[in-house]
C-alpha cells in the first residue's frame, strides 16, 4: 500500500480467548483492522460483542488468567506490541498508545491530585524535572478547556463533575502525545449535553494532534458524528466494515441494517415520531456455545441453511466495503 | 385530554445537608422545587432531564416511596399525599412502577412465578391453582413462556429481566405505571423489544404511564405529552410533536442539539450549552438555567420564571417566551 507509512495501527487476525469455568469463550476472533494518523476508526456493537477486549487486547491490559491473546499480531507504529516483553510495553503504554475509559471516578485514583497525577505519567515516559512536568500537566488542562487549571490540578478527583472528571482523564491520556488513543465509551456515563462537549473536544485535539482515535461506543448516533470508518462486531467478529458513509447509506449485514432500524430516533421538526420500533427477534448468543455457522443467524430475518452451516467470509462489496454474510446482495432489496 | 388520573401540584422535596461532628444542616438539596403536572388516563407522559434533575425523585414521591415535603398528590380525584400506610394500600394496587436496573429489583433468590405471583398473594386476590393461572397469563402478555416460572432471574437474559419486572408490575392491573429508566440498562436491539412491548401494553389495558427517561428519543417514541425538567423544575411540557417540532425552552433547544444524530450527513454536534449542571444544593437565584443559556439578560439573573401558556396546550418557563408565545429564535 502507498500510504503504509501513515498506518498508525494494523491488527492482523487478533484472536484474545478466556478460559473460564463453563468452558473457552472466543471474546474476539479473527479481527484485523488498520487505523491511520487522524483517523477515527469506531467500533460498534451491543454488550458482549468483543469490543471492549479489543481495546484491552491492544493495550496488552486482557486479564491473564482468565485471559489470553492466543493470536494475530497488533502493529503500533510497526512496532508489534504482542512481541514486546512486560517491561517494554510498560514503556509504550500511556506513552504511544493510551486509553480513557467509560467511568472516569474509577480510573482515576481517588487519593491523589489530578495534576500529580498527569505530572506521573509524562515524568514515567519522558526525562522531566517535576516543575517542567507540572507546568506540561497545567497546559494539558488548560488543553481540554478546565477553567482555571492551575488551581484544578491541586484538587482531587471528587471535587471536579463528570465531565470535568473526564476531561482530566483526556488531558493524562493525551500529555504523551500518544500515536493511537482508544476511548472505550467515553461519553457513556456523561448526560447528553456533556457529552456533545467532550466527543467535540476529543475531535477537536485529534485533528490539532493528529492522534489516530480507536472510538468504541454502542451508540450509532455517536459513530454518525465522529467516525470516519466503522467496524461492527457480532460474538466476537467483524460482520461489517465501511467507511461512515458508506455504513449508514447502505448497510450490507443485516445484523447493521436491523441495528440501525431499532434505534430511536429524536423526530426531525414538523415530522411525527413513528410509533413502534422495528426489533430484532431474540438475545445475544452467549460465546461458549455458538454456532457452528453465523452467529446472527438465528436472529436473522433472511438466514438460509448455509448460513447455519457454514461461517460467511469477509467479502469486499467495493471501496473497502466488507461485510460476512452470505445474504449481503439481497440485504437492500428484501429489508 | 381525557379524564384526569394523577395529578400533581406545587410538589417539593428538600433533603438537608449535614455535616461536622454535631451533624448540623448545612445546607439544602432542592430535589424537586416546585413541580406540577397532570396525567389522562390512558396517556404516557415523558419527564426528561439530566442527572440530578430530580426526576426519579418526582417518580418516587408520585408513589409516596419517598415522603414529599410540600405539594399534593391526587390519583383518581383523592388526595393520597397524606394518607397513612394503611390507608395508602389499596391505592398502591393502582399504582406500580418498572425499574432501571433488572438485576439489582428482582429478589435473586425467589423464582420468576414467585416475584411476579407475589403482589396477588399479598393483597390476597388469589392463591393455589388460580394464583398460577394468573401468573402464567401475565408472563404470556410480556412474551416469556408460562414454564420460565420455574427459573430463578440470574437464569435470564437483562431484556427478559426487565420484562419479569413489568409482569409484576401488571399483576395488580394498576392505572399508572411510573417507568423510571425502563430500556437505559439494556441493549440498542433489546431495548426496542421492550419499548414496542409497553407501547403495545398500554394499548391493550389503557393504563397510564409517567415515563422517565434520560434519553430524549426513547422519550419520543413513548410519550404523548413530554416534560422537561432541569434543576427540579419543569422547564418545559408539550404534547410531543409539538415540543420536538418547536422547542422553546432554551434548555430544550440545548438537550435536541446535543443528541448525535444516527446519520453522518446530518448537521455535525454543535453543543449549545458550555459547563455544567450547577449543585441543586444552592441552585441559581432567578431562572436556574441562566448560567448557561446562551441568551441570559439581566432580569434572567433575578426573576424566576413560571410555566406560562405559549399557546397550543405548549407551556414554558422563560422570560424570552412571556407573554408574546414568541419562541426564543435560534440562529
Amino acid at each position: 500500500m502507498a500510504d503504509s507509512s501513515d498506518l498508525v495501527l494494523e491488527v492482523k487476525n487478533l484472536k484474545t480467548v478466556f478460559f473460564t469455568n463453563s468452558g473457552l469463550f472466543k471474546a474476539v476472533d479473527d479481527l484485523s483492522f488498520t487505523v491511520k494518523r487522524g483517523e477515527t476508526l469506531a467500533i460498534v456493537g451491543e454488550s458482549g460483542c468483543g469490543k471492549s477486549v479489543t481495546a484491552l487486547s491492544l493495550m496488552r491490559l486482557v486479564p491473564d488468567p482468565p485471559g489470553r491473546i492466543v493470536g494475530g499480531s497488533v502493529s503500533l507504529e510497526a512496532t508489534d506490541l504482542l512481541a514486546l516483553s512486560e517491561a517494554e510495553m510498560r514503556k509504550v503504554r500511556g506513552n504511544r498508545i493510551s486509553m480513557i475509559f467509560q467511568e472516569p471516578m474509577t480510573s482515576l485514583n481517588p487519593v491523589i491530585r489530578i495534576g500529580d497525577q498527569i505530572v506521573e505519567a509524562v515524568r514515567l515516559h519522558r526525562n522531566l524535572s517535576s516543575k517542567q512536568a507540572r507546568d506540561i500537566a497545567v497546559e494539558m488542562l488548560r488543553l481540554v478547556r478546565i477553567p482555571e487549571p492551575a488551581r484544578r490540578a491541586r484538587e482531587y478527583p471528587h471535587q471536579l463533575s463528570g465531565g470535568m472528571r473526564q476531561r482530566a482523564m483526556i488531558a493524562m491520556a493525551l500529555a504523551c502525545r500518544p500515536a493511537l488513543l482508544i476511548a472505550d465509551e467515553p461519553t457513556t456515563a456523561l448526560d447528553v449535553t456533556i457529552q456533545a462537549q467532550i466527543l467535540a473536544l476529543i475531535l477537536d485535539l485529534q485533528k490539532e494532534l493528529g492522534t489516530g482515535l480507536v472510538l468504541i461506543t454502542h451508540d450509532l448516533g455517536v459513530v454518525a458524528q465522529t467516525a470516519q470508518r466503522v467496524i461492527v462486531m457480532y460474538a466476537g467478529r467483524k460482520v461489517e466494515e465501511a467507511s461512515v458513509e458508506a455504513l449508514f447509506a447502505a448497510p450490507k449485514h443485516p445484523y447493521t441494517r436491523g441495528l440501525m432500524a431499532s434505534i430511536p430516533a429524536v423526530p426531525a421538526p414538523g415530522v411525527a415520531a413513528q410509533e413502534r420500533l422495528n426489533e430484532i427477534p431474540g438475545t445475544v448468543p452467549s460465546l461458549v456455545r455458538l454456532p457452528a455457522g453465523c452467529a446472527f443467524a438465528p436472529r436473522c430475518k433472511l438466514a438460509i441453511k448455509r448460513c447455519e452451516a457454514e461461517y460467511p467470509p469477509l467479502i469486499d462489496w467495493g471501496g473497502g466495503h466488507l461485510a460476512a454474510c452470505w445474504r449481503a446482495a439481497d440485504v437492500a432489496e428484501v429489508a | 385530554m381525557s379524564k384526569v388520573l394523577l395529578e400533581v401540584t406545587d410538589l417539593k422535596k428538600y433533603y438537608p445537608v449535614r455535616a461536622g461532628v454535631l451533624r448540623r444542616q448545612v445546607g439544602t438539596v432542592h430535589s424537586v422545587d416546585g413541580v406540577s403536572f397532570s396525567l389522562g388516563a390512558g396517556e404516557t407522559l415523558g419527564l426528561v432531564g439530566e442527572s440530578g434533575c430530580g426526576k426519579s425523585t418526582v417518580a418516587r414521591s408520585v408513589l409516596r416511596l419517598v415522603e414529599p415535603t410540600s405539594g399534593r398528590i391526587r390519583l383518581d380525584g383523592e388526595d393520597i399525599t397524606h394518607l397513612s400506610k394503611s390507608a395508602l394500600r389499596p391505592h398502591r394496587r393502582a399504582m406500580q412502577i418498572v425499574f432501571q436496573d433488572p438485576f439489582a429489583s428482582l429478589n435473586p433468590r425467589m423464582t420468576a412465578g414467585d416475584i411476579v405471583g407475589e403482589p396477588i398473594a399479598v393483597h390476597g386476590l388469589a392463591t393455589g391453582k388460580e394464583l398460577e393461572t394468573r401468573v402464567a397469563k401475565l408472563f404470556e402478555q410480556v412474551g416469556l413462556r408460562p414454564d420460565q416460572m420455574r427459573n430463578f432471574p440470574h437464569q435470564f437474559s437483562g431484556g427478559q429481566r426487565q420484562r419479569i419486572c413489568i409482569a409484576r408490575a401488571l399483576a395488580l392491573e394498576p392505572r399508572l405505571i411510573v417507568c423510571d429508566e425502563p430500556v437505559s440498562a439494556l441493549d440498542v436491539s433489546i431495548q426496542a423489544q421492550v419499548i414496542n412491548l409497553l407501547i403495545d401494553l398500554q394499548k391493550r389495558h389503557g393504563f397510564s404511564y409517567l415515563f422517565i427517561a434520560h434519553d430524549l428519543a426513547v422519550v419520543a417514541h413513548i410519550s404523548h405529552r413530554v416534560a422537561v425538567m432541569y434543576l427540579g423544575r419543569i422547564v418545559e411540557i408539550a404534547d410531543k410533536d409539538e415540543l420536538f417540532s418547536n422547542p422553546r425552552h432554551p434548555y430544550t433547544q440545548a438537550l435536541l442539539a446535543s443528541v448525535p444524530i444516527a446519520n453522518p450527513l446530518a448537521k455535525k454536534l454543535a453543543p449549545l450549552v458550555d459547563g455544567d449542571v450547577p449543585s441543586p444544593v444552592n441552585p441559581p437565584p432567578g431562572c436556574a438555567f441562566h448560567t448557561r443559556c446562551r441568551f441570559a439578560m439581566e432580569r434572567c439573573r433575578t426573576e424566576r420564571p413560571v410555566l406560562m401558556d405559549a399557546g397550543d396546550a405548549h407551556q414554558v418557563a422563560c422570560l424570552l417566551n412571556e407573554g408574546t408565545g414568541k419562541p426564543a429564535s435560534v440562529p
